[in-house]
């Protein structure tokens, strides 16, 4: 199980590897190597050439600008995870965080690379479509921004050009006080969600003013429960209404896979959401998933 | 035997100090001047015709030194040869052993096809990616429904994808069954899973030109036996081949048995007459070591509507995969004579079918059968208790053989085995243990009840089983700084032998730990040796080197007298001096003493023990938490308690594993659907960490002068059992029950939603 | 296109010049060519945790790595962790404990471990629990594994408070 051939290239600056991206053929761009290098391994990709982004000056970081994270794709997840930032300003991210593989994978994986590699159970994805990212490119010319509900093109495809690279995700946060709330179900801790739900909640005055519910692992992306979102926009929180407009999560298209079919994907999407949202709004009871993280 | 000093002992390992430096010596991590690396081709299709091979430019890479086929092989050898049985040896399966290389046919994805060797495992796999391979496609037998139906034959001149067919019996069970006031049957099945080793299988095999002989690095498990086949394959005689065991990364039953590579290694370094290095890859891995367990069960069982059991029948059918490997038969027979378990059964009837699938072949994995049989048993148990109002423990107790009882004949339920007896133990106390330690009293009330979202449930289950019995021989050499060397046939897979038969060793010498090395498994070291299988390692392994040590004693005391003029009295011997009537002499003195022994027994040893757990489960999600677990065991003797208690967590996290997570998928095309580390699922740290273990030292084997009895698997043996019975038991109120494995969430999310559709309609 | 490329790995401070394909990854370079073979291979697809090694302070899996990315950062491999004869707090408590069986999963252990104390001597249970699922073992069922790096995280403290004090 040995990689196949290519040549390695490892730029310097950004203008250096779009350069090498829209000259070379059949080249691969590596980032933090948690995906692709199993795949390379495994020789299900067979690159010619691979561009290794890690040298590549100012990639990486996070500053919050305007009530906007910005995060540079190569930042890894462990700078992520350990950021008193993100924790302050994007919870959401800081929770989900915590399921991304492992300490040790964090330790090297980047919030960009996991983007494009874009699994549809992969926490950041979700996270992303929660709380409508939108994602930085560079292509040969220029820079351009995609609402990262355009960014999944299907089943592990972005919607970027070949020549073009990732460089930064921007988060826009919520306001201080908002609740957040992600959790999901897997066959293990650390593996890939078989369904995760991420919720963000905004209430004043003992109702819901503001509401995103997002649904990862279901479909070939994460997909935004807009009906419930509608719905509990202007009541208050209870456990009851949640279980009531959680329903509709069952219609949601689903795939199957040998971990799941797709009647219980859209029946975790029911549980998943009532339970993200009973617990960003601090309904959750003693249940043991409501402990953990 | 004088006072004990080290055995019973929780000595700390004589090899973790290599293993903790890094300086173990694992297959992988030897390299011998000029070798060169293989790569196996295997078949992607699961059942078809071989029409055409070419390797042309494979062969034409730079760096490449070979393609060898089955034509190459026949060319050499005028034949491919097959692989024999090595356990459960039944004239049925002789027609469906396994060729070293696919011929004219492949009949599992994964068949080997062809081996590329070249100088750098990289360029290997460059050039197997270059061969071309034209195969004809035939129907896939993807389970043995398929198998039976005989639409399209694995062996065409087997006439039958039914590989054996047999009855076993004890008693007359159709004529008690004929006039039972209550029988009841179900029919429960156990899914396809395999042992996982975190080092996966590799060899190094050297051939020497001048000396025309054969050095293979990386053997295991039985490497005299594995010796003994590969001789006349190659057409050489045993003596001009050295199996040598290094450190050996785990193996649980699955490593270790002659696969084709153990041929097709050897041979290729033979052809290109360099030393050849395969390090089987972690996909390879998945898809051509033994898988096993796969094997359903239509279980019966009569009884008096008090409880008392009076006969069991019971119907096994295994799917093979597609050959019958070296101890394959050995699953489906051993599911079958454990049916009945440690209950007073006087009647029993078994039948056993196994069938040839398009899938990866089958064999022995810890607990062969017992995981299977348990599970079976038990779970019918729990129904029958239910249907005559019978309190679950007291049922058991009811028919849990009593120690008065034992010797308890089993009856001669295995064709190829002889009749045997359950030999010593108190099946009560252990049991009793069991329902004590997870609080069952206390704790029975919530069987069944929602706590905090989830459902609880508890069960406990007894269990016996088999282990340790053969031959093993032993040879112990006095060093010149007077150390003893102690060879031995068992072999290492990292269960601690060398600590264990040191601490026997010392003990009968009266020396100190650290004055003897054991050195085992490689051919060089004995003429004949067995190897390590079945928990029988330290029950024949053990009293083959206690043997030796007293054969060793009685040298020295001879050399005494004869050689250094002792006097005619009781001989002294202790802490490396001889003494007697005042002379002394320290054991250097006998450097170069030399003495053989060995440990024989046909009977096998019973060690017996339960299991009990209490569950929560979410019936929103199909999750299961253990929120206890308890494993007992009498063991007999625990040589090295903390070895012992190891090997008890160990297998028993590994079993929970086979209840939950492990399972092996294939498609209608017999596509094995899983064959990575991402999807096939093993324990991680954070899975089962509320387990326990209890050993028990209640009753010595009286098979064997150390008392011991096989302590490798109970950790596994009753998981299965205990698990599904308390998920069943907190299902309970849904009305559904667990007759199949896994425990998967999405199966008991099945029987939950599937029971709360059938309220509703 | 196996053109090679030269690099320096500092391996347990200690330079290797090394002559490998790209497409090397650093766990083959660190076992064929600076023939540091306690470090293993079990998966080479990311999941098992047996080739973990610190690279730059961080542990990571050297199958998803390819060597030349190593170039110019400090690592750390099993070897390395005894000082001459005296092993390292985490090598005593493992053998204590009877954390290992088979020894293959060790060395990942190891060093998973001890980059997992030394940045945080004082971390939770939980959240050891939490790092140390990372990695398989077959043999042990972790329960020994994890009570050693919890007995070595008791011993690291100690000696440090003794050293602050």
């Amino acid at each position: 199980m040995k990689p196949p051939p290519f040549q390695y290239h490892d730029p310097k600056t950004l203008a250096e590897a779009v350069g090498l991206l829209g000259t070379l053929d059949n080249a691969k761009l590596l980032a933090g190597g948690q995906s692709l290098m199993p795949m390379l391994n495994m020789r299900f990709v067979l690159p010619d050439h691979v561009i290794d982004l890690n040298l590549v000056e100012g990639m990486a970081g996070i500053k919050e600008t305007d009530g906007v994270l910005e995060i540079g794709a190569m930042t890894r997840q462990r700078e992520l995870e350990f950021s008193d930032l993100v924790a302050a300003k994007c919870p959401l991210l800081h929770q989900a965080l915590m399921h991304v593989g492992h300490r040790q994978t964090r330790n090297r994986g980047t919030i960009g690379g996991s983007l494009c590699h874009l699994d549809p159970a992969a926490e950041l994805v979700t996270v992303c479509m929660a709380h409508d990212a939108t994602i930085a490119v560079a292509g040969p010319g220029g820079t351009r921004e995609i609402a990262f509900a355009d960014f999944p093109a299907g089943y592990l495809t972005p919607a970027i050009e070949l020549n073009e690279i990732v460089t930064a995700i921007r988060i826009p946060v919520w306001p201080a006080g908002h609740k957040a709330a992600f959790i999901e179900f897997s066959r293990r801790h650390g593996d890939f969600a078989i369904v995760s739900a991420a919720a963000l909640l905004q209430i004043d005055g003992g109702r819901i003013t503001r509401a995103s519910l997002t649904i990862g692992g279901v479909a070939v992306a994460p997909v935004r429960a807009t009906e419930v979102e509608q719905a509990i926009v202007g009541q208050a929180p209870t456990s009851e209404l949640f279980a009531k407009v959680c329903e509709s999560c069952r219609s949601f298209e689903a795939m199957a896979d040998i971990h799941a079919s797709a009647e219980y994907r859209q029946h975790l999407a029911v549980v998943l959401a009532r339970r993200a949202l009973e617990k960003a709004a601090d309904l959750a009871d003693n249940a043991p998933w409501n402990r953990a993280h | 035997m004088n006072a004990r000093m080290l055995i019973g002992q929780p000595v700390h390992r004589a090899e973790d100090s290599r293993f903790l430096k890094g300086a173990g010596r694992f297959v992988d991590d030897l390299a011998r001047e000029g070798m060169l690396h293989a790569v196996v081709l295997r078949s992607a299709v699961a059942h078809g015709r071989i029409r055409g091979i070419d390797a042309t430019a494979a062969r034409a890479m730079p760096g490449v030194h070979a393609v060898i086929t089955a034509a190459d092989i026949s060319a050499a050898l005028g034949n491919v040869p097959v692989i024999p049985l090595r356990l459960a040896n039944l004239p049925e399966f002789k027609g469906y052993l396994q060729p070293v290389v696919a011929g004219d046919k492949v009949r599992y994805v994964g068949e080997p096809i062809a081996v590329v060797v070249a100088e750098t495992q990289c360029i290997a796999e460059d050039a197997l990616d270059k061969i071309a391979v034209d195969i004809e496609r035939l129907p896939a037998l993807p389970d043995r429904h398929a198998a039976a139906a005989d639409a399209s034959l694995l062996f065409e001149a087997a006439g039958s994808n039914r590989a054996v067919r047999y009855e076993a019996k004890f008693g007359d069970a159709d004529a008690v069954f004929a006039k039972a006031e209550y029988t009841r049957k179900e029919k429960f099945r156990c899914h396809r899973l395999t042992g996982l080793p975190l080092e996966t299988r590799g060899q190094i095999a050297e051939w020497d030109k001048d000396k025309k002989r054969l050095t293979v690095f990386g053997a295991t498990k039985v490497l005299f036996f594995n010796r003994r086949t590969l001789a006349p394959m190659l057409g050489i005689t045993e003596a001009d081949i050295d199996m040598i065991e290094v450190d050996v990364g785990g193996g649980f039953g699955v490593k270790g048995e002659f696969y084709p590579e153990d041929f097709l290694i050897p041979f290729v370094a033979r052809t290109v007459g360099r030393p050849v290095k395969w390090i089987e890859d972690r996909r390879e891995h998945l898809v051509a070591t033994n898988h096993s367990r796969e094997v359903d069960c239509e279980l019966e069982i009569a009884c008096r509507r008090d409880g008392t059991i009076l006969a069991m029948r019971g119907h096994i059918t295994a799917d093979m995969g597609a050959y019958i490997r070296t101890n394959g038969g050995v699953v489906p027979a051993k599911a079958a004579q454990f049916l009945p378990g440690p209950y007073r059964i006087r009647d029993v009837g078994l039948t056993v079918e196994a069938f040839v699938t398009s899938k990866t072949p089958v064999g022995t994995l810890r607990a062969p059968g017992r995981f299977e049989a348990n599970f079976f048993r038990e779970r019918l148990l729990d129904i029958v208790a239910a249907d005559l109002g019978l309190d679950v423990m007291d049922f058991r107790r009811k028919n849990l053989i009593q120690e008065t009882e034992l010797p308890f004949a089993t009856g001669k339920l295995v064709p190829y085995e002889p009749e045997t007896d359950f030999d010593t133990g108190d099946y009560h106390v252990t049991f009793e243990r069991a329902v004590a330690e997870i609080g069952w009293d206390q704790n029975k009330a919530l069987n069944g009840k929602l706590v905090d979202g989830r459902y609880r449930g508890l069960a406990a289950v007894p269990f016996v089983e088999s282990g340790g019995s053969g031959k093993e021989n032993s040879r112990l050499v006095i060093e010149k700084d007077g150390t003893v060397s102690v060879y031995v046939g068992s072999s290492v897979l990292g269960q601690g032998l060398e600590t264990t038969l040191a601490q026997v060793a010392a003990d009968t010498l009266k020396l100190p730990f650290e004055a003897i090395k054991i050195l085992h498994g490689s051919t060089t070291y004995l003429k004949e040796g067995f190897g390590t299988f079945a928990s029988r390692s330290m029950v024949v392994g053990g009293c083959a080197v206690m043997d030796g040590c007293n054969n060793l004693l009685a040298a020295i005391r001879v050399a005494a007298r004869e050689r250094l003029g002792f006097p005619n009295e009781e001989i002294e011997i202790a802490d490396g001096v001889v003494a007697a009537g005042g002379k002394r002499a320290g054991l250097t003195e006998f450097a170069g003493l030399e003495v053989e022994g060995s440990f024989s027994t046909t009977t096998r040893t019973y060690s017996y023990g339960a299991h009990a757990c209490h569950v929560a489960v979410d019936p929103r999600t199909g999750h299961v938490d253990i929120l206890d677990y308890v494993a007992i065991e009498d063991v007999g003797v625990a040589i090295n308690p903390h070895i012992v208690h190891g090997q008890a967590i160990g297998a028993l996290v590994q079993g929970l594993g086979g209840v939950f997570l492990d399972q092996i998928m294939y498609d209608r095309d017999a596509q094995m659907l899983n064959a990575s580390l991402a999807d096939y699922l093993v324990p991680l740290a954070t899975d089962f960490a509320n387990v326990r273990a209890i050993t028990m030292e209640l009753r010595r084997s009286k098979t064997n002068p150390l008392g011991a009895k096989g302590a490798g698997e109970g950790g596994m043996v009753a998981v299965a059992a205990t698990i599904a019975n308390a998920v069943a038991a907190a299902l309970k109120p849904l009305g559904v029950e667990v007759c199949d494995l896994p425990l998967s969430p999405a199966r008991l999310w099945g029987l939950v939603n599937g029971a709360s559709l059938a309220r509703k309609s | 296109m196996s053109n090679k490329i030269d690099l320096t790995l500092n391996i347990n401070g200690q330079d290797h010049a090394v002559s490998v394909e790209p497409r090397k990854t650093l766990v083959d370079a660190i076992r064929e060519d600076c023939a540091l073979t306690g470090t293993h291979i079990g998966c080479e697809h990311g999941v098992c945790g047996a080739c973990t090694v610190i690279v730059g302070g961080e542990a990571v899996r050297s199958c998803l790595m390819f060597a030349v990315q190593a170039q110019g950062k400090p690592i750390r491999t099993v070897e390395g962790l005894a000082s001459g004869k005296t092993l390292h707090p985490l090598q005593r408590s493992f053998m204590a404990h009877h954390g290992l069986q088979c020894g293959f999963c060790t060395p990942g252990f190891l060093m998973l471990a001890v980059n997992t104390l030394e940045k945080n001597p004082a971390i939770g249970d939980e959240e050891l629990l939490d790092v140390l699922s990372s990695n398989l073992c077959r043999c042990t069922g972790y329960q020994n594994i994890i009570l050693a790096v919890k007995a070595a995280r008791e011993d690291m403290r100690t000696k440090e408070e003794a050293v602050a004090g």
